[in-house]
């Protein structure tokens, strides 16, 4: 994507987004990228740089976690955005609206313990590449919190053999030291994924929280890992 | 001046008081100031507003004990929450609120509810809430009902306060039988302002319009303030309708909305519409204007066919709030909510009459005035401390045995569930959204959020040991002011102001009235001493269970929610051991004594004798020194001796850091059983630093400089905790860590359902 003129990176609130503002935080006041608040019923995203998807309960998630979300007017022009190549990064609620709108495959289902779970964890990188994951070569481990009550993916073995075989997980739940333990899995996920891309590699959601771990004052910096190679990828795009 | 009369009332309106709230006295009083009979509205207006949680009937002439004034406090009691200066334009609203009641009833929506009223407080004030706290009491864990209430409540503060998107980031748990019908669960919550954007509860100038917004109103929760002040019993749960059900969703959309609204100059006034809904905040809100309101019944959005007045003006409907509109603004600020699709209608007009009038299809069906709704009777009542209690203070507790196992002991009391670790408790809880959460929970004794763009930082805590109120209810509150102030300072915040949450059993018993008015004399005289004026909070009377003959009232409870600010958010200290080779030091000479103690209780099954003497003064001191050592970067690793002694401050600060010590705790003078009580004994105004070897020297001279005593314990080393009593070679404690973290870590695991 080449936009002419542009509007920075559009971060999306929904009714019920509360992350929305720790993303415009971590993007714009710690990264120093232009950032610009995009309410659920707009339509247009074009000139936008990259879309985030934040975190959050939008439209309370009484339903099923961003079921409602992904029928909100923005979701077509997100689609849009990432048919055309833009780099579309959803987080937590953000990865379940994006499962729920068919832009990226499985489902996130409820944790394993049924109960919602506030932590950190670590993931082993499974694919370095553009637009997020250029800055964490594969096999090196990212420490940054979770909080979700409905995170674990879950998608067909059919699905998750192409996923793998195609090199789209992102991210994998593991100890300390990079090995995906069962103890690890946070949440109960297939295969231990905390985060997949699509097949054009442009659309990525994950469920931990990496605009919470860009501040060291906050005792996290891996997330600057995820949201810097975002960065290093758009602004170099927008230059 | 003429106006419409309400219909005649008969005499036996009276002989129905008690269906209001109200005795016979309260209502022979609502007709002397009335002039007249009031009618079956009327009188039930003014049954909730003059109820014990609205009215303060019992508690007021007591709670003007209480100091509020202070440097730091922009608002005090009587709003919808206080307001601290914290510095560079800023302030923090906070408060403390109870949902006992409903949440012995109905867990879930009891405790969820209660983070929605406590966050739409905050709100009301101009501030976005950015931090909450829980003081939790329950019965003891092997009792299934006990279970029950602790899963329900835990999950009930989880889904509202993680969907609205509020970190919730501190708070306690503590465990006894005593809570075992009657749970406690108090919330605090905590705000972010600017000076210039404080709002207020008011209706403003006459001709002024008042606009309802949020959920609309229902018969759910109806009479809930007349529930809250009376006595639970097996009847209680027919009263499951009172208890109000949450919507976290609104209750978000309201909140970014009033802010907005606020932000663009639209308003005139606010409140939450909390218990006694719409009749105590238009009631309040035109008390505080001193002006009267016509409100339009009809106009007031519902979910229900056929709701009486009266019951529309005391649902407690949820995530509703009353809004005056500044005058010419009226129509951006109905657009404005209908851009969060919110349902917002004009429910009232600001008068000079002085009276709350209530029209339905355009007669006036109810006329009050606004004072005499607002100025409750108030009782002053004689106290008389149970024969009981005192019997347990003077129990001589000097012959007791030593215990034959100390490590066996450490480990029971790291088990016990008011000392044991509460993290499978805060996971259930997002406690970093907002991204502001410097300290996390279990990590320090008092929570720590940084405020963006500038260098500050605010704390938070909320304490209390009921047992020691209990023993004594004077000493008893002063020590939860002194640790919630103790707390604050070993993170290295300057403590600025309090918020009292006032859990009793039933005021007319009086020995229950000796205990609250005992306690907020012990509040008054430890918040004069440590310069901590209260903003504001909340009473809850009437926690007693009546079983047949039996009253079972709870520990008294006075919980202590205290804000402080550090200057430079980067200097701070948290209670786990960093370093191999730190210097552990004690803080302060306080004397430990089993009395009152978790030891006694735990080991010994007893809940007796005098807890620890209290020397403000001392106590002051102490916290300044530490305050002074980590804002000068001299320390970053400090925790107070509280709950089990100093074996179990020392234990916690191994497992928190994950580094073994070894040390020797003083020997004592006292006579009895002077090991157990060196390890285990409370006390109060001690504190444990641990600095690197180079900074000793300078904790020396900070502690000389403010007469606090400094003794060296020993440091930081290896992966085991050993620690013996001076003199007392022949039983000292050699653990591994991991054994501490089982033992510490087993209580709340599986304990959540």
């Amino acid at each position: 994507m080449r936009p002419t003129t542009s509007k920075g990176i559009a971060v999306i609130s929904f009714p019920g987004s509360n992350c929305d503002d720790d993303a415009r935080h971590a993007l714009q006041a710690v990264l120093g990228a232009p950032v610009r608040m995009v309410w659920h019923d707009e339509t247009d995203l074009s000139g936008y740089l990259a879309v985030v998807l934040p975190g959050g309960f939008s439209f309370g998630d009484y339903l099923r976690g961003g079921a409602l979300a992904a029928q909100s007017p923005v979701m077509a022009a997100v689609g849009a955005f990432a048919r055309r190549g833009g780099p579309v990064l959803g987080i937590c609620n953000g990865f379940q609206v994006l499962t729920e709108a068919g832009l990226l495959p499985g489902q996130l289902a409820r944790n394993r313990s049924l109960g919602f779970v506030c932590r950190d964890v670590h993931l082993r990188v499974e694919r370095s590449a553009p637009p997020f994951t250029t800055r964490a070569p594969v096999g090196s481990v990212l420490r940054l919190p979770v909080a979700h009550g409905e995170g674990a993916y879950y998608a067909d073995d059919e699905t998750l053999d192409r996923l793998e075989g195609d090199g789209l997980v992102a991210f994998r739940y593991c100890d300390a030291a990079g090995v995906a333990v069962p103890e690890a899995n946070v949440n109960g996920a297939s295969r231990s994924i905390a985060g997949v891309v699509n097949a054009r590699g442009n659309v990525m959601g994950m469920m931990p929280h990496p605009e919470r771990a860009v501040e060291p004052l906050l005792g996290y910096g891996d997330g600057r890992l995820v949201l810097g190679s975002l960065l290093d990828q758009v602004m170099a795009a927008a230059a | 001046m003429t106006r419409p009369l309400p219909p005649v009332v008969t005499p036996r309106l009276r002989d129905k008081a008690q269906a209001f709230g109200l005795t016979t006295a309260e209502f022979d009083e609502v007709v002397t100031r009335l002039g007249r009979e009031p009618n079956a509205v009327e009188a039930g207006v003014f049954g909730a507003l003059w109820s014990e949680h609205c009215g303060y009937k019992n508690s007021r002439p007591l709670l003007r004990l209480l100091p509020t004034q202070g440097a730091a406090v922009l608002q005090g009691p009587g709003e919808n929450a206080g307001v601290v200066d914290i510095g560079e334009g800023l302030a923090v609203a906070f408060k403390m609120e109870s949902h006992n009641h409903p949440s012995a009833v109905e867990p879930v929506q009891g405790a969820g509810t209660g983070v929605g009223g406590i966050l739409r407080d905050i709100f009301a004030m101009g501030a976005r809430p950015f931090a909450v706290l829980d003081s939790l009491r329950f019965g003891e864990l092997n009792s299934p009902r006990s279970r029950h209430l602790l899963a329900g409540v835990v999950a009930g503060i989880s889904s509202y306060g993680n969907a609205v998107g509020v970190p919730t980031v501190g708070g306690e748990v503590e465990v006894n039988a005593c809570f075992e019908e009657n749970p406690l669960v108090n919330v605090m919550a905590l705000g972010l302002l600017r000076h210039e954007d404080l709002q207020r509860g008011t209706v403003g100038a006459v001709g002024n319009r008042l606009l309802y917004v949020g959920s609309r109103t229902g018969r759910d929760g109806l009479g809930g303030a007349v529930f809250a002040s009376a006595d639970l019993s097996v009847a209680s749960e027919a009263d499951r309708p009172a208890v109000q059900v949450g919507d976290p969703f609104m209750e978000k959309l309201l909140l970014e909305a009033c802010l907005e609204a606020f932000a663009r100059d639209l308003v005139a006034g606010v409140q939450d519409m909390g218990a006694a809904g719409l009749a105590s905040s238009v009631a309040e809100m035109a008390h505080r204007a001193g002006k009267g309101v016509d409100l339009d019944l009809d106009a007031v959005p519902r979910r229900e066919e056929g709701m009486t007045a009266l019951e529309v003006m005391l649902s407690e409907s949820q995530e509703r709030m009353m809004l005056t509109a500044k005058p010419g603004r009226e129509v951006e600020l109905l657009s404005l909510f209908d851009r969060f699709g919110l349902e917002a209608a004009w429910v009232g007009v600001v008068r000079d009459h002085g009276e709350l009038r209530l029209l339905e299809g355009g007669e006036v069906v109810a006329a009050m005035p606004v004072e005499a709704l607002n100025r409750p009777p108030e009782y002053v009542r004689e106290g008389r401390e149970d024969d009981a209690v005192l019997a347990a203070r003077r129990r001589d507790l000097s012959g007791m045995p030593e215990v034959a196992d100390p490590a066996g002991a450490l480990l029971t009391l790291l088990s016990s569930p008011t000392i044991a670790s509460k993290e499978p408790v805060y996971r259930r809880y997002d406690h970093q959204v907002m991204t502001n959460t410097v300290v996390l929970p279990g990590s320090a004794d008092a929570a720590v959020l940084r405020v963006k763009g500038t260098s500050l930082g605010v704390a938070a805590t909320v304490d209390c040991n009921s047992r020691y109120v209990y023993l004594s209810p004077r000493l008893g509150a002063a020590h939860a002011v002194a640790e919630a102030a103790r707390n604050l300072s070993c993170v290295g915040a300057e403590p600025l102001g309090v918020t009292d949450n006032l859990n009793f059993g039933n005021p007319t018993d009086p020995g229950v009235y000796h205990q609250l008015s005992e306690a907020i004399h012990g509040i008054e005289e430890a918040c004069l001493a440590l310069g901590t004026p209260v903003t504001g909070g909340n009473v809850s009377l009437y926690n007693q269970y009546v079983d047949g003959d039996v009253t079972r009232a709870v520990h008294p409870t006075p919980t202590i929610g205290m804000v402080g600010v550090l200057r430079d958010v980067s200097r701070r200290a948290t209670q786990g051991l960093k370093r191999h080779g730190d210097v552990l030091l004690l803080l302060g000479d306080g004397v430990p004594g089993s009395g009152a103690s978790e030891f006694l209780f735990r080991l010994h099954g007893m809940e007796a004798g005098c807890p620890p003497a209290l020397d403000l003064a001392a106590e002051a001191a102490v916290q300044r020194v530490v305050r002074r050592l980590i804002m000068s970067g001299a320390c970053d690793t400090a925790h107070d001796v509280s709950t089990g002694g100093l074996a179990v401050c020392l234990a916690e600060m191994t497992m928190t850091g994950g580094v073994g010590l070894v040390a020797t705790v003083p020997a004592l003078s006292v006579p009895g059983a002077e090991r157990d009580a060196a390890l285990f004994g409370e006390s109060s105004a001690r504190i444990v630093v641990a600095v690197k070897p180079d900074d000793v020297a300078a904790v020396l001279v900070a502690c000389e400089a403010e007469s606090v005593a400094a003794v060296r314990l020993g440091e930081a080393a290896g992966d085991r905790f050993r620690l013996v009593a001076e003199g007392r070679e022949d039983s000292a404690i050699d653990l591994a860590v991991d054994e501490l973290l089982t033992a510490w870590r087993a209580t709340f695991e599986g304990a959540l359902g």
